[in-house]
């Protein structure tokens, strides 16, 4: 054959995986199912350092045997894809599908893109100290942009659902997508003859198949696993105080708000008691005659959210509360996968600090041990780390002691200093609203800071309190309101607080001399 | 027992002649030695020719039928030792490692074996780690080849041919009397594809032999005068036989193309690449007919001087594709035209860039500014599909680091380092090379230097002062018994060091697929091992020497303080012990498995986090890492940062939990222990506490529901 005729083409397939998805398998049924179908196989990769954990690519061309023997020679098959020359991509992951798709692998004019949509958080995303989660929507879009063909599903779940491995319905999605150039029997022969754990990767395979062929028309609609269903309504009230404060809720209140103080106010009935409820309605009266429906009540909202969080901070009362609880028992067995014939102990890690614990005690109390050395380290004696048996009986009343301390919780000395930092809040946001409702809207986000135990809650605290006190200065800036968001994200940019650092010496950087 | 099991695979080995073979490239290098005659195989593993040593590792039984000595060596120096025995007997002998770290290690005795020469075929297999994928620096083995006298073949990535360059491997190594190196890329190495297989042959001569009639020519010594002899010996008489090998048994390629006053020079190994890259341009068909004529290196050192002037006579230009830097190629190309005073055109970098893998981008991207500049007519207008402009993308699609595996031994360990220095301030950490090396990267970020193999210690020699906070170094089992043992530790007794070193002592070579390290704990067959790397330390006279259990981070941590301020002088070496966890699933998960359905109690640990009380801080994620601990939509609607929670993946290690203690994180971690096949009593007391703990959760909960 002379250069320049058309040749026969070689099939080119690409693999974006992750180390430990079991790519060298599912690579090894392709030149399988190829072989078998009077192909010239050929399948490279890079393994390496990214077996461990890391993105990672294999590579496969196919070349009809056929065609071969009639042209009389062997077909020079490449070792890795040429960016816009890839026929078919399988992606086991989402955001490796838009790794494939930034190489240039997935082009308009002829590559099928086979993705998975779900996602296996990067060390990256997993470390921020908030949200730091990618956009899959964005991958998404820009996948059904650019493919010939997309077709996408949640190959995870279909694996965990068949107890088989995500090779398996990878296999099954590709062949189900008709994108191979050979039969889809083929495929199913492959996995019949590697033997393991034949049934469950049988079954894994159909499914993949099944839904690739139902997906391959137009793509199945895809949940972004970063939104999650926001304000659910709360369930209807019986009891008449209860009942008493959600009609305040609806006739004190905006509509558009009823929702989410509908949960503010089931949360601290359900944390305290209906007068603490109350008092949550009580302090958002003050917000919401400083709002108004042209500004669609953001301020309200913002507050309603964050005072509706503070309230009901993550005392020692409330956790154990929490922990030991029916639903959550439940809730274990299911996560962990406990049933019949499974025995179940459930172990919880705490470690009290000094302020743990102080805190929780009455104010008179707990104020003077945290006051002087000696008594401190009395206190100290009971910190540490402590594993109990949530589920056995000492263990259950221990923890159901402590939560009983929410009777004198209201008194207790951590609720003196979250109470007093709510109400420098609060006036704080009613201080500024007047004058710059969009720095009163940021700083009422500012809440967010203000989480966790131990270390995250002295250091989201220091950062509050140092926003706080920078505000007078931002005030004076040309744009407060971005500033503070701008001081706000770089809050929680790094832990160490490099960022967080740096932003506030430029931000206040003219500051006038005080 | 290596990560990956070639037990079946080895039954291929067995293939006769005219059979075919289809498979791993690596596994038909294999084959190629058995089908070579050769008498003993030695190395050490590392990617990409970590497969090289499994698959002998798992081929004991056809090894030994055939009377093939095969070891695993201790480093490649060793190995390159080992082709001593073919400087004085006919013995076929080939080793293998990675290069160029392997290489570098191995050259004092490379240097020496291309000196005194060799009679039997000396081959060194060498998996060539550069550009994707790649775990090392950047570099090239040519320079090694040009240095000491070896010859360096670089056939194309092809089975078929990779099976025959290791054949004429030995031929030419005999012919020349000099040892000759096989290199391999990465992908080479990784590759399925076919080839027709011949019988094996036992080696005609043994080691048995050699023993029973041992040789000695003085002539072969590394001593003044045979030296200078021997430097005389290769310039004039085993250049020239190797240059004459290579002519006569046309080891290059020379393929004819209408397009004659043009050529391209290449490395065999990229030959499907530039194929690729022509057929791309228009310029080739998928069977590799060219328009341009290729003049293909399978040997890439030496250069056949008569025929580089041959191809480049009667053309304007020549383009040579040559991966990596320095050019070595090109400038030999240049030197070649000159003295035959050739007025051709030479390019290679300038197309090309000087660094960087040629990957198939790169090789169009050259080959078409060569044509362009040469003979533009010969392009076809562009009409190429736009790429997705990667910049739509950039933002969204975040990076995804190799790490440490699901409940690896070492993430508590780097954890308790994390922690020590919120103690006592940063320390300098001195890396190694190893699955440790990953510390370096998120979320550890320990590690301020890695400068090789086991030399973690060493490479912290210069930093000791006396009354300073005292430097950290990490050092891998794999690495200790590579070298670290006398160059790190030795060296700190010797010199008085006061650092701290860290073995991290996993029973295996984990990062290279679990091969055996001699302080391996389990039953290695045909190896000593269980060697106490302790008593090691101790030996070469270091009194400060503790061991500590990994995921213990309380006992870690207080270790690690000890170590810090001891007032104990010399070198403080902690042994931190941990088995691979990758590797103890394997061994343990199919024991549970046959427990179980014999009805035995089986306890496993599964940890979770309460999505209620967890706030999304993720501080638990940034000191532990591990794969499995990961995050989810929270189910608060009042919050919006994701929570923590451990996917189905978890091995039960416990890290987490002794993260979330030692750091006095939060109380969310829980773990659950799962009995399956309980006893009688454990299943009546479980259903006691259950009926009393109900009824009380009942109680509040009927309360709870009331206020409501």
């Amino acid at each position: 054959m002379v250069a320049g005729e058309p040749s026969p083409r070689v099939f080119k397939l690409a693999i974006a995986a992750l180390g430990g998805q079991g790519g060298g398998v599912l690579t090894q049924w392709l030149l399988n199912a190829a072989e078998a179908s009077e192909f010239i196989a050929q399948a490279t990769s890079v393994p390496g350092v990214a077996q461990r954990t890391g993105a990672t690519l294999y590579y496969l061309e196919f070349f009809p045997r056929a065609a071969a023997e009639e042209a009389g020679g062997d077909p020079v098959l490449a070792l890795m894809p040429q960016p816009g020359d890839v026929d078919l991509v399988v992606a086991s992951e989402l955001m490796e599908a838009g790794r494939a798709m930034q190489r240039g692998l997935v082009t308009r004019d002829r590559t099928t893109l086979v993705a998975s949509t779900h996602r296996v958080f990067t060390i990256g995303e997993k470390s921020a100290l908030g949200d730091g989660l990618a956009d899959s929507d964005s991958v998404l879009q820009v996948a059904r942009a650019t493919a010939k063909r997309l077709v996408a599903l949640d190959m995870e779940a279909l694996a965990r659902e068949h107890r088989s491995v995500i090779s398996s319905v990878v296999l099954g999605a590709l062949a189900g997508a008709g994108a191979l150039p050979f039969a889809a029997e083929a495929c199913e022969q492959a996995i019949r003859a590697s033997g393991r754990a034949l049934e469950r990767n049988l079954a894994a395979y159909e499914a993949g198949r099944a839904r690739a062929e139902a997906a391959a028309g137009g793509d199945a609609p895809v949940a972004s696993p970063n939104s999650a269903s926001l304000y659910d309504p709360v369930p209807v009230p019986r009891n008449p105080k209860a009942k008493a404060l959600m009609e305040r809720v609806s006739k004190e209140f905006p509509g558009a708000c009823a929702d989410l103080l509908g949960i503010g106010v089931h949360r601290l009935v359900d944390y305290q008691n209906h007068r603490y409820a109350g008092l949550y309605l009580d302090r958002l009266r003050s917000i919401l005659e400083l709002d108004s429906a042209a500004r669609q009540y953001t301020l309200l909202l913002e507050t309603a959210r964050g005072l509706a969080l503070w309230m009901s901070y993550e005392d020692t009362a409330r956790v154990a509360d929490l922990k030991t609880r029916a639903a959550r028992f439940a809730r274990v067995q299911a996560e962990v996968g406990a049933g019949r014939g499974r025995l179940m102990r459930i172990v919880d890690y705490l470690s009290p600090r000094v302020e743990e614990i102080c805190g929780s005690l009455p104010a008179w109390l707990g104020a003077p041990l945290m006051r002087w050395g000696f008594t401190r380290r009395i206190v100290q004696a009971f910190t540490g780390g402590r594993k109990i048996s949530t589920d056995r009986f000492w263990g259950y009343l221990l923890m159901r002691a402590m939560a009983r301390t929410r009777v004198w919780r209201l008194s207790s000395l951590r609720h003196r200093e979250e109470n007093a930092r709510i109400r420098e809040w609060l006036a704080t946001l009613v201080e500024l609203a007047p004058q710059d409702y969009e720095l009163a809207v940021e700083m009422a986000a500012c809440q967010q800071l203000v989480k966790g135990y131990g270390e995250t809650f002295e250091r989201g605290l220091s950062r509050y309190r140092a926003i706080d006190e920078a505000l007078p200065t931002l005030r004076n800036g040309s744009n407060p309101a971005s500033a503070l968001r701008e001081l706000r994200d770089a809050a929680l940019a790094d832990e160490e607080g490099r960022k967080f650092e740096a932003t506030l010496d430029r931000l206040c950087e003219n500051r006038p001399a005080a | 027992m290596a990560e990956r099991s070639f037990a079946k695979e080895v039954e291929l080995l067995r293939l006769t002649a005219g059979e075919e073979f289809r498979g791993e490239g690596i596994l038909a290098v294999t084959k190629a030695l058995l089908q070579s005659g050769v008498a003993y195989v030695a190395g050490y593993q590392g990617a990409p020719v970590s497969h090289l040593m499994d698959v002998l590792a798992d081929a004991g039984e056809i090894l030994k039928e055939l009377g093939v000595h095969f070891e695993s060596s201790a480093s490649e120096a060793t190995a390159a030792a080992t082709l001593a025995a073919s400087i004085n007997y006919p013995l076929r002998g080939a080793v293998t490692w990675k290069s160029t770290v392997g290489t570098n290690v191995a050259s004092d005795a490379l240097g020496n074996l291309a000196s005194a020469g060799v009679k039997g075929g000396a081959l060194i297999i060498l998996g060539e780690d550069y550009g994707e994928g790649s775990s090392i620096m950047q570099e090239r083995t040519h320079a090694f080849a040009m240095k000491s006298q070896l010859w360096l073949l670089d056939p194309k990535p092809r089975l078929d041919s990779i099976v025959t360059a290791v054949q004429q491997s030995f031929e030419l190594s005999e012919a020349s009397n000099t040892p000759v190196m096989l290199m391999l890329r990465i992908r080479a190495c990784h590759l399925h594809g076919s080839f027709v297989a011949s019988d094996n042959r036992r080696p005609p001569f043994t080691a048995a032999d050699a023993l029973k009639a041992p040789q000695r020519d003085p002539s072969r010594i590394i001593l003044p005068p045979y030296t200078y002899e021997q430097e005389r010996e290769k310039t004039e008489q085993r250049w020239p036989a190797a240059v004459r090998f290579i002519r006569e048994n046309r080891l290059n390629e020379f393929i004819d193309g209408p397009e004659s006053d043009l050529g391209i020079v290449l490395q065999g190994g990229l030959y499907n690449g530039v194929v690729r890259a022509l057929e791309h341009l228009g310029l080739a068909d998928a069977f590799g007919a060219s328009r341009l004529p290729l003049y293909v290196l399978n040997a890439t050192y030496p250069l056949v001087e008569e025929e580089f002037v041959r191809f480049a006579t009667g053309k304007r230009a020549l383009l040579i594709v040559e991966e990596g830097q320095p050019e070595h190629i090109e400038q030999a190309a240049h030197q070649f035209l000159r003295r035959a005073d050739l007025q051709t055109r030479v390019l290679g970098k300038g197309p090309f860039p000087m660094a960087g893998e040629y990957t198939g981008a790169v090789l169009k991207e050259g080959i078409r500014a060569f044509v362009e500049e040469h003979s533009p007519r010969l392009l076809n207008p562009v009409t190429e599909q736009p790429l997705l402009p990667a910049s739509q993308l950039a933002s969204a699609v975040p990076e995804r680091p190799s790490g440490l595996c699901t409940g690896c031994p070492e993430r508590p360990l780097f954890s308790s380092l994390k922690l020590l220095q919120k103690e006592i301030g940063p320390v300098h950490v001195s890396a190694d090379i190893g699955c440790h090396s990953f510390a370096s990267l998120e979320p550890f970020h320990l590690g301020a230097s890695i400068l090789g193999y086991g030399l973690g210690s060493a490479a912290a020699s210069a930093l000791h002062s006396r009354g300073d906070r005292r430097p950290v170094s990490i050092m891998g089992d794999g690495g200790f018994w590579h070298n670290g043992l006398t160059s790190g530790i030795g060296n700190a007794v010797f010199n008085e060091h006061d650092g701290v070193t860290i073995i991290v002592d996993n029973g295996y070579a984990a990062a290279t697929g679990g091969q055996w390290v001699p302080s391996s704990e389990a039953d290695a067959p045909r190896r000593t091992a269980r060697l106490s790397i302790a008593d090691a330390v101790r030996g070469v006279g270091v009194r400060w020497v503790r061991s500590l259990n990994t995921y213990d981070m309380k006992g870690t941590l207080r270790i690690l303080r000890e170590a810090m301020s001891t007032r104990e002088k010399g070198p403080k070496v902690i042994v931190a012990q941990g088995e691979c966890q990758l590797n103890r699933q394997r061994r343990i998960r199919p024991l549970l498995d046959r427990l179980r359905k014999a009805g035995k109690r089986v306890a496993r640990k599964h940890y979770g986090v309460d999505a209620e009380t967890c706030t999304g801080d993720h501080s638990c994620i940034r000191l532990s890492g591990c794969p499995s601990l990961t995050v989810k939509p929270n189910p608060d609607p009042l919050r919006r940062a994701p929570v923590a929670a451990v996917d189905h993946d978890c091995v039960g290690c416990g890290v987490c939990g002794e993260v979330a203690h030692a750091a006095i994180l939060c109380p969310s971690f829980y773990h659950a222990e799962l009995v399956d096949n309980p006893g009688a009593i454990e299943q009546f007391m479980q259903g006691l506490r259950r009926a009393l703990i109900g009824f009380l959760q009942r109680r509040t909960q009927r309360k709870r529901a009331l206020a409501w």
